[in-house]
């Protein structure tokens, strides 16, 4: 069945349209809604590309900093592939595609410096935020990778501090209008190549059928800082080159969508 | 010591605003949106489709297998751990029970029918929510079923029988009773209750629930009406 799916998608790929009639360097249309779950979460967003969609919440914890970072706070991102999403997710213990992308959405913030990890902490060596962010699917018409970064983003954008109590306890019932230290957008975008041809915002027909898979963490400047390569083919150098250069150049278009 | 209002400013037999929507996991087999005061539940079904391992087939009728999941971000106060908790395969199996006695599911030996439900957000009632979003999902399925099952609280706060309460009032030393109903066929699929109530104040509230019931059917019947006759189907 792959098989057959695949000769069709790449005779057609030939002729420089995909199944759906986009072209090769076209992204779905996509929708950013922020506060989907303002009641809860200190920040909450649903992010839709094409019938995609994915949505995030931020909740914050107070935790004791670790000793290696005693002057910062954390980051940690948990993402779910949600049985409720697609028949292909099963229940159980996180499967090994959701902790590949709960870990991936987490480099690029992590190392794009998108938060501020010292501007998180409370008193060193005592108490630091721990900022939790859970991204769950709720459609999987491919591209969930891109989809959960950008949700990703978007909830920490949307969050506000809660209030301290005096010995450092969260007081959850008062949000203050404090906006967390997010100072550089670091956008994933994954080019992902079949036969001869790469792709961006791949349906998850495309996905089923990649020789490679490349997600970038890129910044605002051009700079990528963060990436993963997924697929069973190699890649060359020259196709790294065309995968950067094609992600980077999408990324200004996503990087809109947050302003 | 009876009270004159709710502390959302409700009446006593008021239930809180509700939106409810169908098909919104268009790769599902049929999913619904329920959304009660400020409690979101997403509800999707798979199936019928074969269940693994066979032990667990029945060779007789489809089994139906749900399962009730709170987002980690999706309760007021701390972040709830991800994973199945106690309370939550105890709703998953609550659910199950509430809806087995709509569906007939005598022509799918051997398969199985999943549901799945998220809380987006949550201020009390999400079970009923979830019950109310699963049946929707059912329906848009194409499951065939006898009646929707239609889920709300009522409960006795301050020795009034009021319904569908909030997390406020739950907290409030109040009697809270969960139930199910289908309407058509008259019958309480699922009932819960957490505290005391005697017997009359018991009846009130269900009866209470039961016209909650009537009214949340309503919508659910609008929303399966929406996608259906407005020409949009997957």
């Amino acid at each position: 069945m792959t098989d057959m799916v695949r000769e069709y998608i790449t005779t057609v790929l030939d002729k420089g349209i995909r199944l759906d009639g986009r072209k090769l360097d076209e992204f779905r249309n996509i929708e950013v809604e922020y506060g989907i779950s303002a009641k809860s979460a200190e920040g909450s967003a649903r992010v839709k590309i094409g019938r995609t969609e994915v949505v995030a919440g931020v909740k914050l914890e107070v935790g004791e900093p670790y000793a290696d970072n005693p002057d910062e706070g954390t980051i940690v991102v948990n993402a779910e592939l949600l049985p409720l999403s697609s028949r292909d997710f099963e229940s159980g213990p996180p499967s090994i595609d959701s902790i590949e992308l709960s870990r991936v959405i987490d480099r690029a913030i992590r190392e794009g410096k998108g938060v501020n990890f010292k501007k998180l902490c409370i008193k060193k060596e005592e108490a630091m935020w721990m900022v939790m962010i859970d991204i769950y699917s709720i459609n999987d018409d491919g591209n969930l990778f891109d989809a959960a970064g950008l949700v990703a983003l978007a909830a920490l954008k949307d969050a506000k501090f809660p209030k301290l109590t005096k010995d450092n306890k969260v007081d959850y019932g008062t949000k203050t209008t404090k906006n967390l230290p997010l100072e550089k957008l670091p956008i994933s975008i994954t080019v992902i190549k079949v036969g001869n041809h790469y792709l961006v915002d791949p349906s998850s027909e495309e996905e089923k059928i990649l020789d490679a898979r490349l997600t970038i963490g890129v910044l605002e400047d051009g700079t990528p800082c963060s990436m993963q390569k997924g697929g069973d083919n190699p890649l060359s150098l020259d196709e790294i080159d065309n995968m950067v250069e094609l992600a980077v150049k999408k990324s200004k278009e996503l990087r809109k969508v947050l302003k | 010591m009876a009270i004159e209002k709710r502390t959302d400013g409700r009446k006593f037999d008021q239930l809180r605003e509700m939106e409810a929507k169908v098909g919104v996991v268009p790769r599902a087999d049929g999913s619904a949106m329920f959304k009660i005061g400020k409690t979101i539940a997403v509800a999707a079904v798979y199936g019928p489709r074969e269940l693994y391992p066979s032990a667990f087939q029945n060779p007789e009728r489809g089994v139906l297998r749900c399962n009730y999941n709170m987002m980690a971000f999706s309760g007021s106060g701390n972040r709830v751990r991800p994973g199945p908790s106690r309370r939550s395969k105890e709703i998953s199996l609550v659910t199950e029970k509430a809806l087995l006695p709509v569906l007939d599911l005598s022509n799918y030996a051997g398969s199985v029918v999943d549901v799945f439900v998220e809380l987006i957000q949550t201020d009390a009632g999400t079970r009923c929510a979830g019950i109310t979003a699963a049946s929707m999902a059912l329906a848009d399925a194409g499951i065939p079923m006898k009646d929707l099952v239609s889920s709300v609280a009522a409960g006795i706060v301050h020795g009034n029988v009021v319904l569908d309460l909030t997390k406020e009032e739950e907290d409030m030393e109040a009697t809270d009773i969960a139930t199910s109903f289908a309407t058509r066929l008259g019958k309480i699929t699922h009932l819960q209750m957490d505290g005391e109530a005697s017997a009359k104040d018991l009846r009130n509230a269900l009866e209470l629930a039961k016209k909650g019931c009537e009214e949340i059917k309503k919508l659910q019947v609008k929303a399966l009406k929406e996608k259906y006759e407005g020409g949009k189907n997957d």
